[in-house]
């Protein structure tokens, strides 16, 4: 619980509160109406920004920054008819799209002022832009708001107070809706969703997704710091199949908001990563084993599929349909995954990750010799098979372009909604199993396993059933990857590689989207596909960055981008919201254990 | 509340016997050759110094140590050394500190201990069929039913981490309890509770009795001890010193002599101290000690 003694809400720069709230509105305003002026003279900046009357490129994302702005200034000043927008009734989400809109524009004007040589190079509109979004941001730090007077709290923890006080626990109670209303609401934020993901993956060059990054990051902040993510996760809650199904139907509504196949098939790869790290997350997230060898079992089922699909490259002259080629994909990686865990599950924790780590270096190498001269020649060693056919699926081919309803659709649209099934079946065996007696009894081994034995759990048979079950995800993935990506190499499925599904991006999903969570590793697969793609163009600094980014993620948000009810309560214990009494032990529950006790 | 406890023996027969129990580790002997038993329907105490490896002798119950000698039975049957198989034989426990699982909910917590008692595997999780429904169902119910026992219905959906310590003890005993067993092992349940907390434990452990479960526990609390239990067993440096109802174990001086040292058999000797000084004196002037009538 918050100790309310010690926080209060004051302004960080003195200002009178009448004042800040004017010099705001204004502010946002004039940001708003300088995205229609011309920034710079020349088109050599990627994105046409030298257009009056007609905002483009960045200064798209700085008008909706400004926009949030002024309408989140409206709300909290109590303008009739906004108040939902922000039912948490603080200056923090105001504070956060400022702050948001300053960093888009201003990061726009030093993109410009550095890639085209000078300061020289900005019209006036810049100028303007620039000065009016400061002005924003000063006028929104001249607000009142959350701050941490604690003499304990450290020095870091009280400068950012204003941003990550806590909204939590005082929300204003919701108007009563009607189910359709509800529902209807539901859909809107998936439609809204499924626009700022197209958006996201559709930015044609780097500078436009890293202003796309800034101010989604810091509008998704303000909208949970207002509390309409907890609103709004309260009505998933209570509407959970139309939930699932508007968020599937956002997901295969997306091939009709693309032009091309580059998109599409990039959308594909992210939902093949993000599939296989909802597998991880049944063996990490649910049993706590920590499996670094993961990225094997997506290879064991590609191979499979493969060596099934009936190209010339491979050893086996057999044609299996895809549904038998699928199956048994499925199964060899269950075959191996009991085969690697039936030995190593014995072992608890590190040693565990240490074996995993083996396994998936032995798979790939493995791989890369059985090509007849350093053993049986069954994959062709690191040419690996290529040429795997297209699908056809009951006549349907899947490597030739379709038209419905007026959209011409690519090839990788057909694999698209062919591995957004298979998603499909992955989250609904993970959401069966981990709520049900074999979940609880994965997630009591993670607790404590002593514990869990003594209460009649064979934890061998169960961690075992877990890695299994977690295999055999992965492996049914790979049958798809194999006739999406055409050809299958062993340099596909290394434990730490540049191109995502490798076993340290696949683990670093999962954390990163939090553990135990079905929308977690989806989401933070997302993430860790698109935004190494995307800063290409960062080249050298690429991995640096992406790397502070990560760093700056577990610091602030250790439990994960979504995260499970138990997780969020463990990292953030001085503000739960469900718990009613003292939660404070004495000192006699940490006493020191005997052994084996 | 109803029991179905898997198998209920008769009143005055064994439910555990174990004989000769001995455990070494390397050199050291923690418990050496225990003749123990326990009857249904009674509550034995367990109790004896620290270190006298009490413990020990509970993991060696549980299975989660494997006696160097010596076998368990319950119920006439020799129990295998796994803690799974002997919780699923009847036998649960508690452990000394808390072993809750601390990010599961209060009912998560109780439905885990049913594990043993119901079979929907993964295949019947995934399908979801009207057996696997009912399964739950029913575990749920008696969940619930476990925690109105305990008093604890009302906050079935908190993080076990989040509760209060004596109702995390209570917990245990709810968790410990789904598990239907004939025997409970309580390993210290009154351990830094208040005299209220220790009267109401009191009161839940004759309720458990007259579920019909026999209850080996043990506890350095001795008025609990001496309240409660029908037969109290004394364990000294892994050996049983005396065994008996209350009475006489309080009127037997070996167990002051073990909780409280040996009293002096008459003045201190100067026998013993001429000893120590010549020790203390040492190697520089051996003989010239002389004995004093006093201790300093």
């Amino acid at each position: 619980m918050t100790t309310t003694e010690t926080h209060e809400t004051t302004p960080v720069i003195p200002l009178p509160e009448a004042g800040a709230r004017l010099a705001l509105a204004v502010g946002a305003a004039a940001t708003l109406a300088s995205t229609f002026l011309s920034w710079t003279y020349t088109t050599d900046f990627p994105g046409d920004l030298t257009v009056t009357g007609y905002p483009g490129g960045l200064q798209v994302l700085t008008l909706i920054g400004a926009a949030l702005t002024l309408v989140y200034a409206l709300a909290t000043f109590g303008v009739r008819g906004l108040g939902w927008l922000n039912p948490a009734g603080t200056f923090t989400p105001v504070l956060l799209l400022a702050l948001g809109t300053f960093a888009t524009t201003w990061y726009t004007v030093i993109a410009i002022a550095g890639e085209l040589g000078g300061i020289v190079n900005l019209e006036p509109g810049g100028f303007i832009a620039a000065g009016a979004s400061l002005v924003a941001l000063l006028a929104a730090l001249g607000l009142p708001l959350p701050r941490d007077t604690d003499p304990t709290s450290s020095r870091f923890t009280r400068a950012t107070a204003p941003i990550f006080g806590t909204a939590h626990g005082r929300l204003k109670q919701p108007k009563a809706l009607n189910t359709w209303a509800e529902i209807g609401i539901i859909i809107v934020a998936f439609a809204i969703g499924l626009f700022v993901a197209a958006y996201g993956i559709d930015t044609p060059y780097g500078e436009l997704f890293v202003g796309f990054l800034i101010i989604t990051g810091f509008a998704f902040g303000a909208i949970a710091r207002a509390g309409l993510t907890t609103r709004l996760s309260a009505l998933t809650t209570k509407h959970r199949q139309v939930t699932v199904g508007a968020a599937f139907a956002a997901a295969a509504a997306f091939p009709f908001t693309q032009d091309t196949d580059e998109f599409t098939l990039l959308a594909v790869s992210i939902l093949i990563f993000a599939t296989v790290a909802l597998g991880l997350n049944v063996v990490v997230g649910l049993a706590g084993l920590l499996d670094l060898g993961y990225v094997a079992f997506l290879g064991v089922g590609s191979y499979t599929a493969a060596l099934v699909s009936g190209t010339t490259a491979s050893t086996f002259d057999v044609k299996f349909p895809f549904w038998a080629a699928a199956l048994t994909g499925a199964a060899a990686s269950l075959i191996f995954g009991v085969l690697i865990g039936a030995p190593t599950l014995r072992l608890r924790g590190d040693y565990l990750a240490i074996v995993t780590l083996g396994f998936g270096e032995i798979f790939r190498i493995a791989m890369g010799n059985l090509d007849g001269t350093s053993g049986p020649n069954i994959t062709n060693g690191p040419n690996g098979i290529p040429n795997i056919p297209d699908l056809k699926l009951f006549g349907y081919d899947f490597g030739a372009e379709h038209t419905l309803a007026g959209f011409t659709l690519g090839s990788y649209a057909n694999y698209f909604w062919l591995m957004l099934v298979c998603t499909a079946i992955v989250v609904t065996v993970f959401a069966r199993a981990g709520n049900s007696r074999i979940g609880r009894a994965w997630v009591a081994i993670r607790e404590d396993e002593t514990a869990a034995t003594a209460m009649g759990i064979n934890g061998f048979r169960v961690k075992l059933i877990a890695f299994a079950l977690g295999a055999t995800l992965a492996g049914l993935a790979g049958t798809v990857q194999a006739h999406v990506q055409h050809t299958v190499v062993p340099e596909m499925y290394v434990f730490a590689g540049p191109v995502p599904p490798s076993s340290a991006f696949l683990l670093a999903a999962v954390i990163l989207g939090g553990m135990g969570t079905i929308t977690g590793p989806l989401v933070g697969a997302t993430l860790l596909y698109v935004i190494p793609t995307k800063l290409q163009f960062l080249n050298d600094y690429q991995l640096l960055f992406f790397g502070i980014a990560l760093v700056l993620l577990m610091r602030f948000r250790p439990e994960g981008i979504i995260a499970n009810k138990r997780q969020q309560l463990e990292y953030h214990e001085t503000d739960q919201t469900a718990v009613p009494e003292d939660t404070t032990l004495p000192p006699g529950t940490v006493g020191v254990s005997k052994a084996g006790a | 509340m109803t029991t179905n406890t898997t198998t209920q023996a008769a009143p005055g027969t064994p439910v555990l016997e174990a004989s000769g129990v001995t455990m070494r580790f390397g050199g050291l002997t923690a418990v050496r050759s225990v003749d123990f038993t326990v009857n249904a329907g009674e509550i034995v105490g367990l109790i004896g110094p620290n270190g006298a490896g009490k413990t020990t002798f509970f993991n060696c119950l549980t299975g989660l140590y494997i006696p160097t000698e010596g076998t368990v039975r319950y119920q006439g049957n020799v129990l295998p050394a796994k803690p799974h198989l002997v919780t699923k034989a009847g036998m649960a426990r508690t452990f000394q500190n808390i072993r809750l699982f601390a990010n599961m909910t209060v009912l998560e917590n109780v439905l885990v201990g049913r594990h043993t008692r119901t079979k929907e595997g993964l295949w019947s999780a995934l399908l979801r069929g009207p057996g696997f429904k009912k399964a739950e169902k029913a575990s749920e119910k008696r969940a619930m039913e476990l925690l109105e026992f305990i008093g604890l219905e009302g906050k079935r959906d908190h993080l076990a981490r989040n509760l209060p310590y004596g109702e995390q003890r209570k917990l245990e005993i709810a968790r410990a309890l789904a598990s239907e067993p004939g025997l409970l092992l309580l390993d210290e349940p009154t351990a830094g509770m208040n005299p209220q907390e220790t009267r109401a434990t009191e009161e839940l452990v004759f309720a458990i009795r007259d579920m019909g479960i026999a209850v080996l526990v043990i506890e350095h609390d001795m008025r609990f001890i001496f309240n409660l239990c029908d037969r109290v067993a004394v364990l000294v440096q892994g050996e049983k010193l005396v065994e008996g109802t209350s009475d006489v174990v309080q009127a037997d001086e070996r167990v002051v002599a073990a909780y409280l040292g040996e009293p002096f058999e008459g003045a201190p000797g100067d026998a013993e101290i001429a000893e120590v000084e010549a020790a203390e004196n040492g190697a520089d002037t051996p003989g010239t000690t002389s004995t004093k009538g006093d201790t300093p």
